[in-house]
Parts: structure tokens; sequence; C-alpha cells
């Protein structure tokens, strides 16, 4: 039985897992749409934010990858569940945890992970998930763990912008065609079944928010809700009924899009271990 | 039809400013096109300063830029070319002046 320290140490990995992986999935997910964005300067502006959030994720694996390598050998040996990871000798760098972990290990939220579908769809992921980092970012700013309040603090100028952009967007497009109307419309019915998850609160957010490490997602629920409420309503749209939500990303059970993002994002280290450039 | 065309139809085309740094003046960057005024600020954070290139930017449509002639250049240009005394340097100063 692991001792209390341990136990915290454990969660606080997790945690920042957690805020790791929705950073590297979404950032990845954005960087799909390189060469393919409606016009040049929106491409430029989605692969700027995509690189926004892989420059997040790599802060956030390396102190992952630290606090992992500090922990007791006989919790490191059953942490991760890909036998990739078991086999990692020395000590994991950040690397090791983008490339090597397979979908049960990764604990981003499912909507990071849903796919591009039209502009509409891409639009909408980022604004509920964009709307929730700059809240996250404005409060974890101010937490007791050193290392993810700087992540934090960094992090939030990027969120700021990524949040007034992707707000744009949302009223540009609802305020805009009968066409575009109707495709906001739809893109935010589709995905809001993945909102609730962000505000689930997973045993890792319990446990480090109580020591005041982390913040748990449903304490930003409320500012949340407001702001997308407001920027719905600016852009004659209708927010959906809550009804039943989709979760389980954070514990690492995810939907089928996980694993086809995974085999794309990982195939050059799968086939070619150790490989750099 | 009309859809092809709608779908067909450019956004308007914006010039960019960027001034570098406080207490320079805005420079022209380049050109972009966006939808609104704000989508083209937005834009030009993107296209332009990328590399930390500015800490300020004007857009203007391009439409509302007014350009002289070509043809014009000769009759607007070349009489500045023998008025050397519009240069400071044309004049002698007295020795006492200083700070000049």
């Amino acid at each position: 039985m692991p001792d209390q320290s341990t136990n915290q140490a454990v969660h606080l990995l997790k945690y920042t897992l957690q805020l790791a992986d929705n950073a590297l999935i979404l950032g990845h997910r954005l960087s799909e749409w390189c060469g393919h964005g409606p016009i040049l300067e929106q491409d430029i502006a989605l692969t700027n934010i995509s690189l926004d959030h892989l420059g997040q994720a790599r802060s956030l694996y390396q102190y992952a990858a630290e606090q992992f390598n500090n922990i007791p050998a006989e919790i490191q040996a059953s942490f991760f569940a890909s036998p990739l990871m078991q086999q990692v000798n020395s000590s994991v760098d950040e690397d090791d945890l983008a490339y090597l972990r397979d979908v049960s290990d990764f604990r981003n939220v499912l909507l990071a992970e849903q796919p591009n579908g039209d502009w509409a769809c891409t639009i909408a992921r980022s604004f509920f998930l964009d709307t929730f980092n700059f809240y996250l970012f404005t409060d974890l700013q101010h937490c007791k763990d050193e290392t993810l309040a700087a992540i934090a603090e960094k992090s939030l100028k990027e969120a700021t912008y990524h949040m007034r952009w992707s707000s744009e967007w949302v009223i540009r497009l609802g305020d805009g065609t009968e066409e575009s109307h109707r495709r906001m419309q739809q893109a935010v019915d589709d995905l809001w079944m993945y909102t609730g998850e962000l505000f689930l609160t997973s045993a890792a957010e319990q446990e480090t928010a109580a020591s005041g490490n982390s913040i748990a997602g449903n304490t930003i629920k409320d500012n949340w809700m407001q702001r997308v409420t407001a920027v719905i309503e600016e852009a004659t749209l209708t927010l959906p009924e809550s009804g039943w939500m989709q979760d389980g990303g954070k514990d690492g059970r995810h939907s089928e899009h996980l694993g086809y993002i995974l085999a794309e994002m990982q195939f050059m280290q799968r086939a070619y271990p150790g490989m750099e450039w | 039809m009309s859809d092809i065309n709608k779908t067909q139809q450019e956004w308007p085309l914006w010039e960019v400013f960027i001034r570098s740094k406080a207490g320079l003046d805005h420079k022209h960057a380049g050109s972009l096109h966006a939808a609104d005024v704000q989508m083209a600020i937005e834009n030009a954070r993107d296209v332009y300063t990328r590399r930390m290139e500015g800490v300020s930017i004007w857009v203007v449509e391009s439409k509302y830029v007014h350009a002289s002639d070509p043809d014009h250049a000769a009759s607007l240009y070349d009489p500045a070319q023998d008025k050397i005394y519009r240069h400071p340097t044309f004049y002698n100063l007295p020795e006492e002046l200083k700070h000049m």
C-alpha cells in the first residue's frame, strides 16, 4: 500500500497528463488542417494555434516525465498499461509519453479527439475547449504547484487569443449565411454531449484540487456556461438542451477516433524506435 | 449558378501596416484577405507578427487606398530633381552656429 505522499504524487502525475493529453490531441487534430485551411490566412492561423497547443503539451509532458521518474519503481511498473512504456529502461522523457503510450493511457477529454468534420465542427470543438482552457488557466496560474502555475500563466496568453479567435468564428458563421448558420448549429448540437466531461471531477482532480495543486473542472462550469451562452446568443444560435453526456476520457476510456490519431501520430516512433531528426 | 458565384466571391483584400516597436512608424507589411476588420487584424497577427515583428497593427481595406498614376510619374516627380535648394545641405551655415 503506497504511502500518502506517493498517492499524491500519482494523482498529480495523472492530472498533469490530463492537461498534457488535451493539449497534444487537440493540437494534433488542428495540425491535420495544415495545407487544407479554407484560405491561406486561416491555414496559418490554425497551424499557429496548433503549435501553441503542442508547445503547452511539451511543457506539461516534460513536467509529467520528471514526476514519473521520481515515483517509486514498483509504482512506475504498473502506472502505464502500454507494454512499450514498461520497456523504457532508464528514465522516460516527453517523447516517450507522447509516442509510446497506447489509447488507454491517454487522459484527454473525448471532445479533444473528435474528428475535424467541416469548418464549423472544428470551430465548435475549439470554441468549447478554448473557453474551458481560458478559465482553467486563469485559475490554475494561482495554484500551489509552482510548475503548473507557471505553465498556466504562460498558456493563458495563448488561450485568450484562441478563445477570441474561435468565439468570433462561431458568431461569424452563426450570424452569417443560411448555410453557415445551419452548419454551425449542427456542429454545436453534435458536440454538445462531449462538453459535460470537462466538468466531471476525476479522482486525480479531486485529490490534487483538495491540496490546492490543481483546479477541478466543475469549479469553472458557471463561468464557462455564461461565456458560451453569451457567444451562442450573439451568433443567433440555440444552446442544446443539456441531455445525456459522454465521459470516460479522463480515465482512459476513449472513442474509436483516438486509436486512429495515435496510429498516424506515433507511426514513425513505432516503426523506427528511437529515431530522431 | 448564383450559388456558385457566391462561393467564388473572394473576401476583400486588406493592406497591413505593422509598428515594429514603440516610437517607430507603422510600415506597410503586405496584404491579405479577410471577411471583416476583426478577422483582418487577427490574420495580420498570424501572418505578419509570428516572429515578433510587431507591437501594433493597422489594417485598411485595399479599396480605400488611392495610388498616384504611374503614367504621371514624370510630371509628378521629375521636377524635384533640380531643386537642390530644398535640401538643408544646400546651405552653408556660419561657423558660430552650433548643434545643427
